[in-house]
């Protein structure tokens, strides 16, 4: 696990946690259905705090053309079936990443416990590219990972992102909107394709939340 | 430690030592809190490495007492047995003074570690204690406790478990606890009782580990003896428990994301994927690794070794089992013979590393233990297999309350490194790669 200052590079302790930072954002540049998945503790108002981690990762997406973002939002298993385009779940994640075809993701905002069982099934399962942004240790079972991310160090990821970006030659869409929607979010959003993810910011009040990707207070009655 | 920072132990006119772990006298008026309200939060380090100490002459139920005191615990679930219903009724009294925030004596141990498991998930620092049979009833929750991810700390004050009823010493409940993913330490004296329970908070609750902690000790020989320990002024304690920083969240009895009361639980399997059962052990073991660096931190390793290098023989040993074994190393040197001591004072996680390398070149290992299986035997010689080519001496056992006389440690090592038979250790129990395996055939036959 790395310490203070470093990261997880495919296995191997990087002092350099810039140089994880900058191998994030090639990967989810340049990889098929590069994916989001906020965990409960961005996606939940519980504090000032979680909010603004959660307007940080929304600087990130901001910086990655047709990147999904699918909420993990708790950690029951679904049923009786679950919708990949609509969450991710610790239980069966591999469905969610053979559903979307998904070959790049980040997880973030998801409780230690939950993460490790979700990378290690991801890991044994599909040929997806792990990376874990965590508030905490980092992730043994991710491909890449830094610790310590608080809300000036996510911002600091999206600014690497952006550089990367700019670097490689990569564009946004002009009209900010390069957060492709999943089916299931498309079909809440009146058939939108894409979005702007900055106008998801969320609030102290809960405006932005799960819900805002699909996930309703509807939907949870009905798994149960 | 330094001898610098340890104050004089006080006495009595008789001479005899004194004590600081009874309760202070009360004139009636002042509130019984008092002391408890005054205490000052301090870090573990400087708790563990800084704090000057001073040296008191108690019992490991009074050791105990005194870390929990310590501990800044807020929940202890208490139910009665031998030996370890002294410890649990003085943590009582803390409750009573203030420094425990809710006590209460549960139905029996299934509820007790029930209760353990519904109180470490709603985020409070819980505490309680058992003993051989009360392990075994309670064995279902504790087993679970791990796999819910669920920090807590248990004192499991050894003793015999099986028919004919007896309350006599005997660890062989150790070998139920090594398996079932919690951390367990094993305390030689009242020392390591006071030491691994206040370390074994710090350690349970760190993110990466957030595991239950089992400190294990020799009912009697220990929570009934008086012993030296140093400890820190009752003044100071431990921070709270962090709970929202845990590797999982604390339980909400109405709001996701662990809505556990209303939504199925994991057990719902035909929703899962097949493996999630799979990675959710191998997380679990995962992270009983990462304490090592824990154990390392706050109690100095997961073992000690005591003249080791260049010795001709080695004992290794856990629990009481340390301080026969200290004693037979001192009647073996005075015969000439120069043997070590490693104490292993974490079995989960088990210092295998430390073993190979400490090991490599040894030639003779005596594990002396108290109990019929030999599960600290078994341990060792798993963990060095291909490290070593030591002959390992799977005894001297005693069991059923007996103790051990330092004579057959000796006898043991004398015979181990002279080749002569023991009398004391069946054939079957010596391993290792100095071993005939046609005399162990012979043996085995012959029974």
């Amino acid at each position: 696990m790395p310490d203070p200052g470093q990261g997880l590079f495919y296995g191997l302790l990087e002092p350099n946690e810039e140089k994880v930072i900058e191998e994030m954002a090639r990967k989810m540049l340049t990889s098929p259905n590069a994916t989001i998945f906020p965990g409960p503790l961005l996606l939940w108002a519980w504090n000032d705090h979680a909010v603004e981690k959660a307007k940080a990762t929304l600087e990130i997406a901001a910086q990655i053309p047709q990147v999904m973002i699918i909420p993990m939002p708790d950690y029951r298993p679904k049923y009786p079936k679950i919708d990949p385009e609509e969450v991710i779940n610790p239980n069966h994640p591999n469905l969610t990443i053979w559903g979307n075809k998904i070959e790049a993701c980040i997880f973030i905002g998801v409780h230690c416990h939950y993460a490790n069982l979700t990378l290690k099934m991801i890991r044994a399962g599909t040929n997806c590219c792990t990376m874990a942004i965590c508030a905490e240790q980092g992730h043994e079972d991710a491909m890449l990972t830094i610790r310590d991310s608080d809300t000036v160090k996510i911002k600091r990821v999206a600014q690497i992102f952006k550089k990367v970006r700019e670097e490689m030659g990569i564009k946004l869409p002009d009209n900010g909107e390069n957060v492709r929607f999943t089916g299931t979010q498309s079909k809440v959003h009146g058939g939108k394709t894409h979005t702007n993810p900055t106008t998801f910011a969320p609030s102290p009040g809960g405006t932005g939340s799960a819900a805002m990707f699909g996930h309703s207070p509807e939907n949870m009655k009905r798994e149960g | 430690m330094s001898e610098a920072l340890e104050a004089q132990q006080k006495t009595n006119p008789q001479g005899d030592p004194i004590t600081s772990v009874a309760a202070p006298k009360s004139d009636g008026k002042k509130d019984p809190h008092a002391d408890a309200k005054r205490q000052k939060i301090v870090t573990p380090e400087y708790m563990f490495h800084e704090a000057p100490r001073t040296k008191e002459f108690i019992t490991g139920s009074e050791a105990a007492k005194e870390a929990i005191r310590r501990s800044n615990v807020d929940l202890a679930v208490a139910y009665p047995i031998t030996p370890q219903s002294e410890t649990m009724q003085l943590v009582g009294v803390l409750y009573g003074e203030g420094y425990v925030k809710e006590y209460y004596r549960g139905e029996e141990e299934v509820g007790v570690m029930a209760a353990i498991a519904g109180g470490s998930r709603s985020g409070v620092r819980c505490f309680t204690a058992t003993a051989g049979p009360g392990t075994l009833r309670g064995m279902e929750g504790i087993a679970s406790w791990p796999g819910h991810r669920l920090p807590a700390v248990a004192m499991f004050t050894c003793r015999v478990v099986n028919a004919p009823l007896a309350i006599q010493p005997d660890n062989i409940e150790v070998a139920y606890l090594l398996n079932c993913g919690m951390i367990v330490f094993h305390a030689e004296n009242q020392q390591d009782m006071f030491d691994f329970i206040m370390a074994g908070f710090a350690i349970s609750e760190k993110n990466d580990v957030t595991l239950p902690v089992g400190v294990c000790c020799d009912g009697f020989f220990v929570t009934h003896a008086r012993g030296y320990v140093r400890m820190q002024d009752r003044g100071i304690k431990l921070p709270p428990r962090e709970a929202w920083r845990g590797a999982v969240p604390v339980l909400d009895a109405e709001n996701p994301p662990a809505r556990l009361s209303r939504d199925a639980p994991v057990q719902k399997s035909n929703f899962m994927a097949y493996n999630i059962h799979a990675v959710w052990q191998q997380e679990v073991w995962a992270a009983v690794e990462r304490s090592r660096k824990y154990i390392s931190k706050y109690m100095g390793g997961m073992l000690t070794a005591e003249n080791v290098e260049g010795a001709d023989a080695v004992i290794i040993a856990s629990g009481s089992a340390c301080a026969q074994s200290r004693e037979a190393v001192r009647l073996c040197k005075e015969k000439g013979l120069n043997v070590g001591l490693i104490k292993v004072r974490s079995l989960r996680p088990f210092p295998t590393q430390e073993l190979r390398q400490l090991c490599g070149k040894v030639k003779l290992i005596v594990v002396p233990e108290f109990n019929y299986v030999g599960w600290l035997a078994k341990e060792v010689a798993t963990a060095i297999y291909g490290y070593s080519k030591a002959k390992i001496i799977g005894g001297p056992r005693v069991y059923g309350g007996q103790s051990m006389p330092v004579e057959l440690i000796v006898d043991e090592v004398e015979s181990g490194l002279t080749g002569k038979k023991s009398t004391n250790v069946a054939l079957s129990s010596i391993m290792g790669g100095a071993v005939n395996p046609d005399e162990v055939a012979h043996f085995m036959r012959s029974i």
